[in-house]
């Protein structure tokens, strides 16, 4: 019997990526790219997705993670949160509209937003451990991470998780190893809906206008387009039946900013060094576990600040030398 | 489906009632948001539960499992009272104007001819008057109180949106906003299609609840157009082909029957099968039966099939039942009277209802021999697994054998779709292990039983003996022989019947479709309707050309679509009496004044008149049925029963308990329960995260849904003292189950002929085999009742009660 495998797909050369497109390095500089890449993003359609969790399922399979088989807590949502194997997780609110009386089932695929302007790569005190392309994609290389935990005080969304295993941080790629050969995620080629698509970020706020349209025209006249401004707009985007209330869908932040704290420490910090880094790391884990999420304290502005001014430097970026994580 | 998936993408309407195609069918569903995107169409779902479905629907209302065919008497009859009815299309393609016959009548819940000792009716006043000209007697004015319109208009007078509320829960405002959605369909130029599963199919009307939606259709002018139609959504990936190729107990392939033991020769057996058209100048397409037949006995015996021993005929089971479905299999292993049972990829132990009873019955057997490529409860029903499968593995003596068989992704061969597309498939691995594919496990087993009978001789072995096996391997049949076997060959050269010089198709050579078989043994076809799937052009199976011209959804050289690569069934019906297309935006077929072309194959003789020439060319009407005849056991119109345990008393017919004429044994009537004792209405279902009990062998899919659980209102939690995420207790007088409690506001109660009824969601996914927790499943509390034409068990609709509990000892 012949086995027959899949079609070859042929790579799109144009839109190809790597360290020579980065715009942002953590905790170091980089020399202005060569090209500027199109913008890309993800966008999200709420309103088609049925919470079938193929995106789920995908990003496992794709990136090759193993989660725990875990219990029912009473909902749907399982594992229960983000963790540094589950990248994309959908969330399941019952909500009342309070207008119609009517029940809606708000499903949101949770996961990195790939802000414009990324609080987890200002914040990280680790060269090299975030990059930025110029197409958008922020990127962690694992192999740069201390595992501090700032990209968690950092992000506006409450989206990096700290392995228990190897306490490096972890979250969605936007599968940049598959933009880079011309592919697209994997969650956007699971869904059998189309709720999630990809493409550049012009072609995707123009099909999101045309979604919203639609959406209006059935009755949600506060239908919009997520692509919040406070973090310099996104490469994931949302379409919401509600955009004016961002936040019924499982705490999406209405107006998300990287902390001031994180901005005002981004202007003194500059390079950490690595012989510090341990304990940085300790340190950094615990803090997160006593301040709890999204937010930077006095503490660990005066932290970062102590650890950067002893650090050494690090070496100029060299892209030919950089890995895709 | 009458459809396709892919038309789907044609309709104004989706109605999702009896079926949750988000959940179920994920990657079907599409096509409803491809409908929505391109033609601005229309959601609706109706289900006791808010479902994913639901949650992108445009309009969702509740109802209570079980009261679905009151409902859609209820959309008739608002159709019927403000004239939203395709009157064109119901004049020229229904059976509207017949007048039936005297005697039939409907009272008390009972038509014509009950009995209650054999709980049957005897049928013989459900048809229709015909006259002296042999043909149906027709009233076209429908004046005559006696026409199928006025004694339908009259049998659903009693559903008034009242009633609907009263028996179905539905507040009257969202029942009539339904129908008016629904009702605004019946214009030509707007369609609806319905999308339903196992929400209708099991119950023990399950049958008539088709039947409602599809009387709806037909009024609207609905079937046979594009976005239109009854569209069965599968659960399985070849559970259409299943049905086709004939496993059931009753039939063979290509849906003929298994004679019954009164059929004692073929002269008998086939002179009911006339079909002679009850209307001039009909088709009556079953006036073929004869060729189909003798077409399948010469695949099956070859030169041991001749004209002198009517084709083999004596060789065929002979019937002295009407059917041995899986209820009767059951019963009879409980009875005593069935030995050893053939489990070939499925997994009763947890699939049927009244697992208690499922045990009791395996365990009696002398040996059980499971064909699957996993591990399933159904091979292990045997040992112990504490409160998951309690059982005395020491008393129980069944040899089970256990053969690993190939999963679908190992196999070479077709499926059949929802959409009767037969799509062609290649292995995308080999076998693991000792796992053989199941053609190469019944191959070895024929030969065996083969080289046993012919050593040891037998009572009468000749149709085993004379099997007809033309394998170049007889032990390991291949995929692609055995398509060819289905489509149809040649036995003896075949000329043109009206210039004998011509000849047609050469002996030995696969024929082009169905219409070149015969009925004097010069042809052999193992299944009629797929013949065209593998003819002189090759593999139509194997296509794979997705071009659409003008992007009408029929792809027609995409894989082959039975019957005669037809996309959609009763497709003349698309076109007006003059046949043209009732909305030339959706033409499909149309008559050019010499024949029937367009974007389909026709679903007539392509060069039939059209003022002549019924759509409905299955039936001898050549129109379709309002009024069914005697073709369904529990009535000609659907009628509303409640649920055989229902949380009410049957409004309309007070007196009747269940369906009259459901699958009951006597020996399981002291398991139903009451209302009084077990007050909440159940009902099972699939979730999105997994397929039955495959997927929870598989790691990623236990992740996505890993335990057990039972859904109910947040009322109802208040009500027992049931905590979101704790554990609680599920019981009937059939078994207890220990579940994880999802608390929503997805399930309200309903008010039910003025009480609340409460709602007890419960999925099915676990066992004690696999990746995911171990866990129990609905079948541990369904009743052993099925419905009256197939005897599919009502897993929809059973009571049960409720409390808090400390969870199973062993989770």
């Amino acid at each position: 019997m012949t086995i027959n495998v899949n079609p070859p797909v042929a790579p799109d050369t144009a839109m190809q990526m790597g360290p020579q497109d980065y715009i942002r390095r953590s905790a170091s500089s980089v020399p202005a790219p060569a090209r500027q890449l199109e913008a890309v993003a993800k966008l999200i359609d709420v309103s088609k997705c049925i919470g079938c969790k193929a995106c789920q399922s995908a990003c496992l399979e794709w990136n090759d993670l193993r989660e725990e088989v875990g219990v029912n807590a009473g909902v749907y949502d399982n594992p229960h949160d983000l963790t540094p194997n589950t990248f994309t997780l959908m969330r399941f609110t019952e909500w009342v509209n309070p207008e119609t009386d009517n029940l809606e089932w708000l499903i949101r695929k949770d996961g990195c937003m790939h802000c414009a302007d990324p609080g987890c790569l200002k914040a990280c005190p680790a060269p090299g451990a975030i990059v930025q392309y110029s197409n958008g994609v922020v990127d962690f290389v694992k192999e740069n991470c201390i595992g501090c935990g700032y990209c968690v005080k950092g992000c506006p969304f409450d989206i990096p998780r700290i392995s228990k295993v190897d306490n490096r941080s972890y979250k969605c790629t936007l599968c940049s190893d598959r933009i880079a050969v011309g592919q697209g995620p994997a969650c956007a080629k699971a869904c059998p809906t189309k709720a999630i698509v990809f493409g550049t970020k012009e072609e995707m706020k123009a099909h999101a206008a045309e979604r919203i349209e639609d959406l209006k025209s059935r009755g949600y006249a506060n239908a919009g387009l997520y692509d919040p401004p406070g973090v310099g707009g996104t490469h994931v985007m949302y379409v919401l039946h509600h955009a004016d209330k961002p936040s019924i869908y499982a705490g999406l932040p209405d107006d998300p900013r990287i902390s001031p704290l994180v901005e005002a420490w981004k202007g003194v910090t500059k390079y950490a060094g690595f012989a510090v880094m341990g304990i940085a790391a300790a340190a950094g884990v615990l803090h997160m576990a006593i301040s709890g999420r999204n937010r930077v304290t006095v503490e660990d502005d005066e932290e970062a600040r102590r650890l950067t001014a002893v650090a050494p430097g690090a070496a100029p970026l060299d892209p030919s030398k950089e890995t895709l994580s | 489906m009458t459809n396709s998936w892919t038309d789907i993408r044609n309709t104004d309407l989706v109605v999702i009632m009896g079926g949750n195609a988000a959940e179920a069918h994920p990657c079907g569903f599409k096509w409803v948001t491809e409908a929505k995107a391109n033609r601005g169409a229309k959601l609706i779902v109706v289900d006791p539960r808010y479902t994913r479905s639901a949650s992108v629907a445009d309009y969702y209302a509740p109802i209570r499992q079980g009261s679905d065919i009151a409902f859609l008497l209820g959309v008739i009859k608002y159709c019927i009272d403000n004239d939203k009815v395709q009157w064109d299309y119901v004049n020229a393609f229904t059976n509207a104007a017949y007048i039936v016959k005297e005697g039939f009548a409907y009272q008390d819940g009972l038509f014509t001819g009950y009995d209650p000792e054999k709980r049957e009716y005897d049928r013989a006043t459900w048809d229709y008057e015909i006259g002296e000209d042999g043909f149906v007697v027709m009233d076209e004015t429908l004046q005559n109180p006696r026409c199928v319109w006025n004694m339908l208009k009259e049998h659903i007078a009693i559903y008034t949106p009242e009633m609907v509320e009263r028996i179905c829960g539905t507040p009257q405002e969202k029942f009539l906003k339904v129908a008016e959605m629904i009702s605004e369909c019946s214009t030509p130029t707007k369609t609806m299609t319905s999308m339903y599963a196992l929400g209708w199919t099991q119950h023990s009307k399950g049958s008539q609840n088709i039947r409602s939606m599809a009387m709806l259709q037909l009024i609207l002018g609905n079937i046979g157009v594009r976005g239109g139609g009854m569209n069965a959504l599968r659960g399985h990936s070849n559970i259409q082909g299943l049905t086709d190729i004939g496993l059931m107990s009753n039939l063979i392939p290509g849906y003929l029957n298994i004679p019954t033991e009164r059929e004692v020769d073929y002269p008998t057996y086939i002179s009911s099968r006339g079909f002679k058209p009850l209307r001039p100048n009909q088709v009556s397409y079953w006036q073929n039966y004869p060729k189909f037949f003798v077409s399948f006995m010469k695949a099956m015996w070859g030169t041991a099939a001749t004209p002198e021993n009517s084709f083999a005929y004596d060789y065929l089971p002979k019937l002295d039942l009407p059917a041995y479905d899986v209820l009767r299999a059951f019963e009879m292993m409980d009875q005593g009277q069935m030995f050893g049972y053939f489990c070939q990829g499925f997994n009763p132990l947890l699939s049927f209802p009244d697992r208690g009873k499922i045990t009791r019955s395996l365990s009696k057997l002398k040996y059980l021999v499971v064909m699957d490529p996993l591990e399933t409860e159904t091979a292990r029903f045997w040992e112990n697994h504490g409160e998951f499968n309690d059982v005395d593995s020491a008393s129980i003596e069944t040899e089970v054998y256990q053969l690993p068989t190939s999963c679908f992704a190992e196999d070479e061969g077709a499926l059949v779709n929802s959409g009767r597309w037969l799509q062609w498939h290649w292995p995308a691995q080999n076998l693991p292990g000792q796992a053989k594919h199941d053609t190469w496990i019944m191959a070895q087993i024929h030969l065996k039983l083969k080289q046993l009978y012919q050593e040891e001789g037998g009572k009468f072995p000749d149709p085993i003996l004379n099997l007809h096996w033309p394998y170049a391997d007889p032990g390991d049949p291949k995929a692609d022989e055995i398509a060819r076997e289905l489509n149809g060959y040649a036995v003896e050269t075949l000329r043109d019947p009206n210039d004998p010089t011509k000849v047609t198709v050469e002996a030995g050579q696969q024929v082009p479709g169905f219409a070149a078989l015969r009925d004097d043994g010069s042809t052999a076809a193992g299944c009629w309707i797929y013949s065209g799937c593998y003819n002189q052009n090759g593999n139509n199976m194997a296509r794979r050309d997705n071009s659409d011209p003008d992007a009408t959804g029929a792809y027609l050289n995409w894989a082959f679509a039975w019957p005669a690569n037809r996309r959609i069934l009763y497709n003349r019906a698309s076109a007006d009496l003059d046949g043209k297309a009732w909305d030339p935006e959706r033409k499909l077929i149309e008559w050019d004044g010499e024949k029937w072309a367009g974007y389909d194959v026709p679903d007539i003789p392509p060069t039939s008149n059209p003022r002549d020439v019924g759509p409905f060319i299955m039936n001898p009407e050549g129109q379709s049925r309002l009024f069914s005849r005697g073709m369904m056991r529990d009535g000609p119109f659907p009628a509303h029963y409640e649920p055989f345990e229902s949380p009410v008393v049957n409004v309309v017919a007070p007196a009747i308990r269940g369906n009259p004429v459901a699958r009951v044994f006597e020996s399981d009537r002291a398991t139903f329960g009451d209302a009084e004792e077990f007050p909440y209405a159940a009902t099972s279902y699939r979730l999105t995260e997994h397929f039955h009990y495959w997927t929870k062998h598989v790691w990623v899919n236990a992740v996505l849904q890993p335990e057990f659980f039972v859904e109910i209102s947040e009322e109802l939690a208040a009500e027992r003292g049931i905590e979101k995420g704790g554990w609680c207790r599920v019981w009937n007088k059939r078994g207890s189950v220990q579940a994880k409690a999802v608390v929503t506001k997805r399930i309200q109660p309903l008010i039910c002929d003025g009480k609340p009824v409460h709602i007890v969601g419960i999925p099915l996914h676990w066992g004690f085999t696999g990746a995911a927790k171990n866990g129990m499943g609905p079948n541990s509390l369904t009743p052993f009742v099925g419905d009256a034409n197939i005897e599919t068990p009502e897993f929809k609709a059973f009571l049960v009660n409720i409390e808090p509990s400390s969870g199973p000892a062993t989770a």
